[in-house]
């Protein structure tokens, strides 16, 4: 991956670029990054993955969700340098080359999305959920999803959609 | 939006990152980040140095002594209340606060202890600690020192941490009493501020009230104690009328204002349903609704 930066000149020792190691999707990668840089602009700019959507930029909408060592967070409010060591999970890994993800094949069969845009971001906060809760009730999953906006579908076929992958994620064990 | 450039440190050692603290004029603790990262890209905050505490180890615990004071370290994140038996069974203030704070997402990254030095008076846990009595531990280079909530916050966004100084720890007093209580909060939708928020904690023993405490969150320029609603409910049993008179005085004590989120004689209202509702259920009366305005008027 390649960041092009500002050249600081005299002040680049005052702002020294940060080598950092991590995990995204299953593969390993170095950077050399800007502390200030944002997780959402590594992975999207940096990386190339742009499964993962910048909506608010002001840690409303939740488009932006990723997992961090498991956990859903947003990624326009996290600083690449933290992920230093961390596993990051985006969309682009839940999918394998041959098959979709339960989670995906949810959202297809009972039309969870319309635009798209809040799509990678309720799927990975759907993920966090069903790794930790495998058999969740209708309030769960809106619990669960309650920090991820979308402004097309109402929620309903969302909440459809997760209780669809969850049950298909039991049946498969 | 991004931040503006700043040093990034991340010390494996709490004297290292106190250390770290001389650094600059104006260097910020980086712990969930999920207030300060915002500001920074608003560029409300543009610190000159972050000392990132977040590879500090042993700060992720809450957990009682034995003798019942609760302790939560500064990287406790609140998913981790949310989610908390010890908390279910024990802090029935708390425990109901917990889903209630942001989103589920803001809830994985930010902290409890973050929370209280950002010291929002839109934020819910300051407003849980201070009718807990309860109180942060601060640590610096001369040794650590505990600053009850009610002296912690000196006004919006402004904290009496000294420059060397991070929080480390917050602490809530072992109950004299069973504990009661809960958190209710009104929200436009998950996320927003709080329209208004009302905390109320109870101990009760041989039958009487002996210690209580009320907050209120959003009502006002700070989080404001409600020491005189909470006094009258002490030294007798909880009854209809005490708990009516402590509504009242809790409604007093509010300093809404108008805006649009609602009038404030709307806000008022709300406090005191809020605070009647909380005491007339009782024991584990954790409410978990928000944005439900049905109930006008108990």
């Amino acid at each position: 991956m390649t960041m092009v930066q500002d050249d600081l000149g005299d002040e680049a020792e005052e702002f020294p670029v940060r080598r950092i190691k991590f995990t995204i999707n299953g593969r390993k990668k170095v950077a050399e990054i800007e502390p200030r840089l944002l997780l959402a602009d590594l992975i999207r700019s940096g990386i190339g993955l742009t499964g993962t959507h910048r909506g608010c930029d002001t840690t409303n909408c939740g488009a932006c969700t990723v997992l961090v060592d498991g956990r859903a967070i947003k990624s326009c409010t996290m600083l690449a340098v933290q992920v230093e060591g961390r596993e990051v999970t985006t969309v682009e890994g839940l999918a394998t080359a041959s098959e979709l993800h339960p989670i995906q094949e949810g959202f297809k069969q009972e039309h969870g999305l319309q635009c798209g845009f809040c799509t990678p971001g309720m799927m990975l906060a759907a993920k966090e959920l069903l790794d930790r809760n495998p058999d969740p009730t209708e309030e769960d999953v809106r619990w669960a999803i309650s920090g991820n906006l979308c402004r097309c579908t109402g929620y309903q076929n969302i909440v459809k959609s997760v209780l669809w992958a969850a049950e298909k994620l039991r049946a498969e064990g | 939006m991004f931040p503006s450039r700043f040093r990034y440190e991340a010390p494996h050692s709490l004297d290292e990152a106190i250390g770290l603290l001389h650094g600059g004029d104006y260097v910020k603790v980086l712990a969930g980040g999920q207030s300060l990262v915002p500001m920074m890209k608003l560029r409300f905050a543009s610190p000159e140095m972050i000392v990132d505490i977040n590879n500090l180890p042993g700060l992720g615990y809450h957990r009682t002594d034995p003798d019942g004071t609760l302790r939560i370290g500064a990287l406790c994140r609140h998913a981790d209340l949310e989610r908390s038996d010890l908390l279910k069974a024990s802090q029935p203030t708390m425990a109901a606060a917990a889903p209630l704070v942001a989103d589920p997402l803001v809830r994985n990254r930010g902290t409890l202890v973050g929370s209280l030095c950002h010291a929002d008076p839109q934020g819910d846990w300051a407003s849980v600690m201070l009718a807990l009595g309860g109180s942060v531990i601060a640590q610096g280079p001369g040794g650590r020192r505990a600053i009850p909530l009610a002296e912690f916050v000196t006004g919006p966004f402004q904290n009496v941490l000294e420059h060397d100084e991070i929080a480390v720890e917050a602490v809530v007093p072992a109950a004299r009493g069973a504990r009661s209580g809960g958190y209710l909060k009104l929200e436009r939708r998950v996320g927003d501020f709080a329209t208004v928020g009302v905390a109320v904690a109870i101990e009760t023993s041989g039958g009487a009230v002996v210690r209580a405490g009320i907050a209120l969150t959003g009502v006002g320029g700070s989080t404001i104690g409600a020491t005189e609603a909470a006094q009258s409910l002490t030294g007798k049993p909880l009854t209809a009328e005490s708990i009516a008179e402590a509504a009242e005085l809790a409604a007093a004590a509010a300093q809404p204002r108008t805006d649009h989120r609602g009038t404030a004689e709307y806000k008022r209202q709300l406090v005191r349903v809020f605070v009647k509702r909380i005491l007339a259920g009782g024991q584990g009366s954790a409410a978990t609704a928000t944005g439900d305005t049905s109930e006008r008027a108990a």
